[in-house]
């Protein structure tokens, strides 16, 4: 029923829901989910569509309010949020350089950007490698450097946890390997990362921790203990195979039969 | 020749009328950015004809015009808002309902209490005719409130405006944004109704931005394109509007339009795939 920021000895997570429940008004749409995210995590949620993933998600950002139960947060968190590509407007009139400066803290006394909020800026963007492309319109990049420009904004806010809304979704597999790379480079960094997605093989089958969630959390832990046709099964409601291949977990659609 | 072409400069209402199109230009050009951004075109058009009804009401009860119709428009705005967040009906369904109505009992009044024709006419359409250097006074001050407004808030209505869910996590008060963006429409509109007129004042909150836009990729840039559009287009459309003797509202929007035109054939490809993002959902 509430929600808490304040500093507590007892617990060591950035963020924890503890015995959440929310509906929008209606059915509830998640039921009395556990989870901590520790300092340095690396979580991945996975579920069918409709099942929460982005509910949890906004109940750990703060912009959703638990019906039931409560959401800790550290003190003095710093969170930011990269949300799905497809909700961007990209004709909005709007270059990299001024969607990682919004992000940053603005002074009343002047609201256009400093040289060194410039050079903070510049930096950024060269360690995600999107140096030099400031003044480019976010439309012009291609669909690997529109993601990272968004984790750059991300990322200018110095977060201490990093959230994101299907980062893999509508893009193709190079650039779903680049979101891969960047996301765990981050996570080396002692960054706390937790993101949603759809992905089961390319993306959440390589994280090292794993919620499935279908209205309620099923099972967590690392992929080797969640990735299982029984957890699977309970959440997503279809039989789900699991194979190995190369040290590599795969997930299959237990339905399908060879041609 | 020549002194038949400055002849109205010695006159003080023309003065005054060109000084308040030419700020009301530039004001609205600016306060336009975020309302065609924001896909808040509705909204401009549904107030200025909310106020209206403030406007009658004002002259029938005897009240100063700006303090009636500056606190019916707000009455109408919070309604509005009230009502679309309800969710019940779309705010374009609860601007349409409140905002006509308002301006249906502006007419009535006027109709049922002998306001001359052509006084609603240059409410409705806009006037040179009695533009005070108070107006100017209060035009000026709806722009250094928009401008004040803008320079403080810049990053946080940007970021609200291009992507208020992100926004809000980021610590932005997006719903303190979005009052003080309605707040500033209402009294752009508001002091700038008298020359521009409460039928034509939408088109100069929304032409001005949507040329900025076909000839920008940058918000910053936009900012100041607008505003200097909109500024030019005041200025030479009353200046036309003294000479050929028509109203004021209609040649400013009449400048505009022709500026759209040009730059819509200039830009090209470009400037229409730009002005086709404006109808991009949020």
């Amino acid at each position: 029923m509430s929600t808490s920021s304040e500093a507590s000895t007892a617990r060591t997570a950035l963020v924890e829901l503890d015995g959440v429940s929310h509906s929008y008004g209606g059915p509830t749409v998640l039921h009395h989910v556990h989870v901590g995210i520790e300092p340095g995590s690396f979580l991945g949620i996975i579920g069918p569509s409709g099942s929460g993933k982005t509910t949890m998600l906004r109940l750990v950002l703060g912009s959703l309010q638990p019906s039931e139960g409560t959401v800790h947060r550290r003190a003095g968190i710093r969170i930011a949020y990269v949300p799905q590509v497809e909700t961007v407007n990209w004709n909005f009139p709007i270059t990299v350089g001024e969607v990682v400066l919004m992000a940053g803290a603005p002074s009343w006394r002047r609201p256009w950007s400093t040289a060194t909020e410039r050079r903070e800026v510049a930096v950024t963007l060269e360690q995600l490698g999107l140096g030099g492309l400031e003044h480019r319109h976010i439309r012009e990049l291609s669909g690997g450097q529109q993601q990272r420009v968004f984790l750059a904004r991300a990322l200018h806010r110095k977060p201490d946890l990093l959230v994101l809304d299907e980062p893999t979704s509508g893009v193709d597999v190079r650039t779903r390997h680049e979101v891969v790379h960047l996301l765990t480079d981050l996570h080396r960094t002692g960054m706390a990362v937790i993101l949603t997605t759809h992905d089961i093989n390319g993306l959440a089958a390589h994280l090292p921790r794993i919620a499935c969630v279908n209205r309620e959390l099923i099972a967590i832990g690392t992929p080797r203990e969640v990735l299982t046709p029984d957890v699977l099964e309970r959440t997503y409601g279809a039989p789900m195979e699991v194979l190995e291949h190369g040290g590599m977990l795969l997930v299959t659609d237990g339905r399908l039969e060879p041609a | 020749m020549i002194a038949g072409v400055f002849e109205p400069f010695g006159l003080a209402f023309f003065r005054n009328g060109l000084l308040v199109a030419t700020m009301a230009g530039a004001i609205c050009g600016l306060i336009g950015c975020y309302v065609v951004l924001r896909q808040l075109s509705y909204i401009g058009h549904g107030l200025s004809h909310s106020i209206f009804g403030g406007a009658a009401a004002s002259a029938v009860l005897s009240v100063n015009f700006y303090l009636g119709a500056g606190l019916w428009g707000l009455l109408s705005a919070l309604m509005i808002a009230r009502v679309a967040r309800r969710g019940k009906i779309g705010s374009d369904a609860a601007i349409g309902v409140i905002t006509t109505a308002s301006f249906a009992i502006g007419i009535a009044l006027s109709n049922r209490f002998g306001q001359a024709k052509k006084s609603i006419d240059a409410v409705l359409f806009g006037s040179i005719l009695g533009v005070s250097a108070g107006d100017v006074v209060a035009v000026a001050f709806a722009g250094l409130l928009a401008v004040a407004v803008i320079w403080t808030c810049y990053r946080k209505l940007l970021f609200a405006t291009f992507d208020a869910e992100v926004a809000e996590v980021s610590g932005v008060n997006v719903p303190r944004m979005e009052a003080l963006l309605m707040l500033m429409l209402a009294v752009t509109i508001l002091f700038t109704m008298k020359v521009m007129g409460v039928l034509l004042i939408s088109a100069l909150l929304v032409t001005p931005a949507v040329i900025a836009r076909m000839l920008t990729n940058s918000f910053a840039r936009m900012l100041w394109i607008a505003p200097s559009i909109g500024a030019v287009c005041g200025f030479t459309g009353m200046l036309l509007s003294y000479y050929i003797d028509v109203s004021s509202g209609a040649t400013i929007i009449l400048m505009a339009s022709s500026a759209f035109l040009v730059v819509y054939a200039i830009t090209g490809t470009r400037g229409r795939r730009n002005v086709a993002g404006l109808a991009h959902g949020h």
